[in-house]
């Protein structure tokens, strides 16, 4: 009985058996029509604020509304409001409110090393079952639940990362709110607009902004490990890329290119920068060694070859060409190598879009079966995805212009970049894979160009 | 001022016309003039057309407004395209000849692109349109050194509408004077 809650999620998931388990009635192709009903109760607070333990427990229930595979019942309807981490609850208390998961939670302050710091633990009960549910720790091993410890100034990673090992446990998915999103933010008029780089939480908290917008800067990147960031900036005149290190909080321009150097992203193995450099009026990809400084040309054509984006295996790469007449998607071997082409026939770079429009902005996703694109079709923006043979071209959005996606990354969901109407100004948003739960990610600006890290450790 | 005299002395006129012609009176026991203010004419007023000193019209030859004026400072692209119209060439071609009258003045020239398309295919489209007019002008003699180029993709618009109209003119290659410059 324990595994009904997670194998109809899984279901959901379109991993698990077709065992039919009518409560649910969820289906990942067509999204989620029916959430689950989940109960998290305010987590008890142990010689700590208890508002520090309220917020905690808000930002695991945010966290997991937002995906729209959930609904947390609401407080008023606790039968039992005497829950100990330690003791089952009363499980006919939480059937009759038809929860069918209820977390049960602590917020202590501890001691360590003479340091104070915050801890959260968390177990979770499969209500109709009536057993506890076990999760795997990062390490891989089965355990009664999660606990999570940081600084006081850090406490809202302890409820995404709680979060995350709700979201993994019910779905069999990775998670991603304990993730950031670095963005362009823009203030000022149309023709004279300021463009800086920010970053903030995936939930939009703890914005910062990193760069002074004195120089315009556009399409940020995370590296794999989430400490750098690849840009275009316009400082010194013409646009280059630069890296952006965290850590140091210090910014370099990449490599010595005596033209235009944009549309930067990290290689999977966050070694090499995938570049465009335009000379004379040619634009083509080039792939930079971090370590040496040496840069590869990947493509050689006299049409407009940019936005590269590096399958998950590192050895292939989709990209953006206009050699066909109008800007679409193509797909070639990093090593350069000849393929065979889904469309018929042998070359170095094999088109992929055969829909009427222009399609731009390929990223290939976590997973390595999709590609999410910008397409722009009878005076409408979409974001889209498409297998890696071209085959399955779903769009997920419409309107004025929607642009540049990037993936969450356990590939559940495209953030993206809206401007609803003529002369609106941009902001973000998300969408999930199946076209269902449209969000508007807040942010203090307007905001574009939104690249998603991988999971923090 | 001027305008409220000339009424009050049209007034005093036209008084003194109606009391003038009235029709003859029967023979009066008392002859009594009638009173007629005999108002001062408004002296006339005399404009006196001077001929000005002729002062030079239109912008310093050499100015950043001359070439504005009198060459055009930008050429239009149509829709997706990065060929040059006939009357791009023609801009193109005084920008040459100008700059070969001033050869201390070296140039900026930016590739611009509307706003439906995305960020960087339109970098791409931007640039190839910059290099586009620079080739022309380094065909027509201008030293490729007196040029820069650079693009400005869809993020610098001139128009600021979201409509045909501004887009067919942020579709441009704008020239820029960045040194050399008369006054």
């Amino acid at each position: 009985m324990m595994k009904r809650l997670f194998c109809a999620i899984a279901l959901a998931f379109g991993l698990g058996s077709p065992a039919a388990l009518a409560q649910f009635e969820v289906n990942i192709q067509e999204g989620v029509l029916k959430p689950t009903p989940i109960a998290i109760p305010n987590f008890e607070a142990i010689g700590v604020d208890p508002a520090v333990a309220q917020q905690i427990s808000e930002v695991v229930r945010a966290d997991l509304e937002s995906t729209g595979l959930f609904t947390i019942t609401p407080e008023e309807a606790y039968i039992q409001t005497d829950l100990n981490i330690e003791v089952a609850p009363r499980f006919a208390d939480w059937k009759i409110i038809q929860s069918d998961a209820l977390v049960v939670g602590t917020v202590e302050q501890i001691t360590r090393d003479g340091n104070e710091l915050i801890r959260g633990s968390v177990r979770m009960w499969d209500v109709y079952g009536e057993e506890l549910m076990r999760f795997e720790d990062s390490a891989g091993r089965q355990v009664s639940g999660r606990r999570f410890t940081t600084t006081p100034e850090d406490v809202r990673r302890i409820a995404h990362k709680i979060a995350d090992a709700i979201y993994s446990r019910l779905t069999g998915e990775d998670g991603y709110f304990d993730t950031r999103i670095v963005y362009i933010a823009e203030t000022g008029p149309k023709n004279a607009r300021i463009k800086r780089l920010a970053i903030m939480d995936a939930d939009g908290a703890n914005v910062k902004y990193l760069t002074s917008g004195a120089f315009t800067v556009l399409t940020p990147r995370f590296s794999p490990e989430a400490q750098q960031i690849t840009y275009m900036s316009y400082e010194g005149g013409i646009p280059r890329v630069y890296l952006y290190d965290l850590r140091r909080a210090r910014q370099e321009v990449l490599g010595n290119f005596r033209s235009m150097t944009f549309a930067p992203r990290f290689s999977r193995d966050g070694n090499s920068v995938l570049l465009t450099q335009a000379t004379n009026g040619n634009s083509d990809i080039y792939l930079m060694d971090l370590q040496t400084r040496q840069s590869r040309r990947l493509t050689d054509h006299p049409a407009i070859d940019t936005s590269p984006s590096m399958s998950p295996d590192g050895r292939q790469i989709v990209f953006n060409s206009d050699r066909g007449g109008s800007p679409q998607l193509y797909v070639m071997n990093t090593n350069g190598t000849t393929r065979v082409c889904p469309s018929g026939g042998r070359d170095i770079a094999c088109r992929i879009t055969f829909g009427s429009g222009r399609y731009s902005t390929p990223v290939w996703s976590p997973r390595g079966d999709l590609i999410a694109f910008t397409k722009q079709s009878r005076g409408r923006f979409h974001i889209g995805v498409i297998g890696i043979d071209g085959q399955g071209e779903r769009l997920l959005t419409e309107s004025y212009l929607d642009e540049g996606p990037d993936w969450s990354p356990n590939g559940r969901v495209i953030t993206f970049f809206r401007e609803r109407a003529p002369g609106a100004s941009p902001q973000l948003w998300s969408v999930d894979l199946t076209g269902r739960n449209l969000r508007r990610l807040q942010t203090p600006t307007d905001a574009s160009d939104p690249a998603w890290s991988p999971l923090l450790d | 001022m001027r305008k409220l005299m000339m009424t009050s002395a049209s007034i005093a006129v036209f008084v003194g016309v109606a009391a003038c012609s009235s029709t003859p009176e029967p023979e009066p026991v008392v002859v009594e003039e009638p009173v007629v203010v005999e108002e001062e004419p408004e002296p006339e007023v005399v404009v006196v057309e001077e001929t000005l000193p002729v002062v030079p019209t239109g912008p310093v030859e050499g100015s950043l407004e001359d070439f504005q004026v009198n060459v055009g400072d930008r050429v239009y692209f149509d829709l997706d395209q990065y060929r040059l119209s006939a009357d791009a060439q023609g801009i193109l071609q005084r920008q040459a000849a100008w700059l070969s009258s001033y050869p201390d003045v070296n140039i900026l020239v930016a590739g611009n692109c509307d706003e439906r398309g995305t960020r960087e295919y339109n970098l791409a489209l931007g640039e190839r349109r910059a290099s586009v007019v620079k080739n022309y002008l380094v065909d027509l003699g201008v030293d490729p050194a007196r040029i820069q180029t650079v693009s400005y993709g869809k993020e610098r618009p001139l128009a600021l509408g979201s409509n045909d109209a501004a887009w067919a003119q942020n579709r441009n290659g704008f020239t820029q004077l960045i040194s050399g410059v008369v006054g």
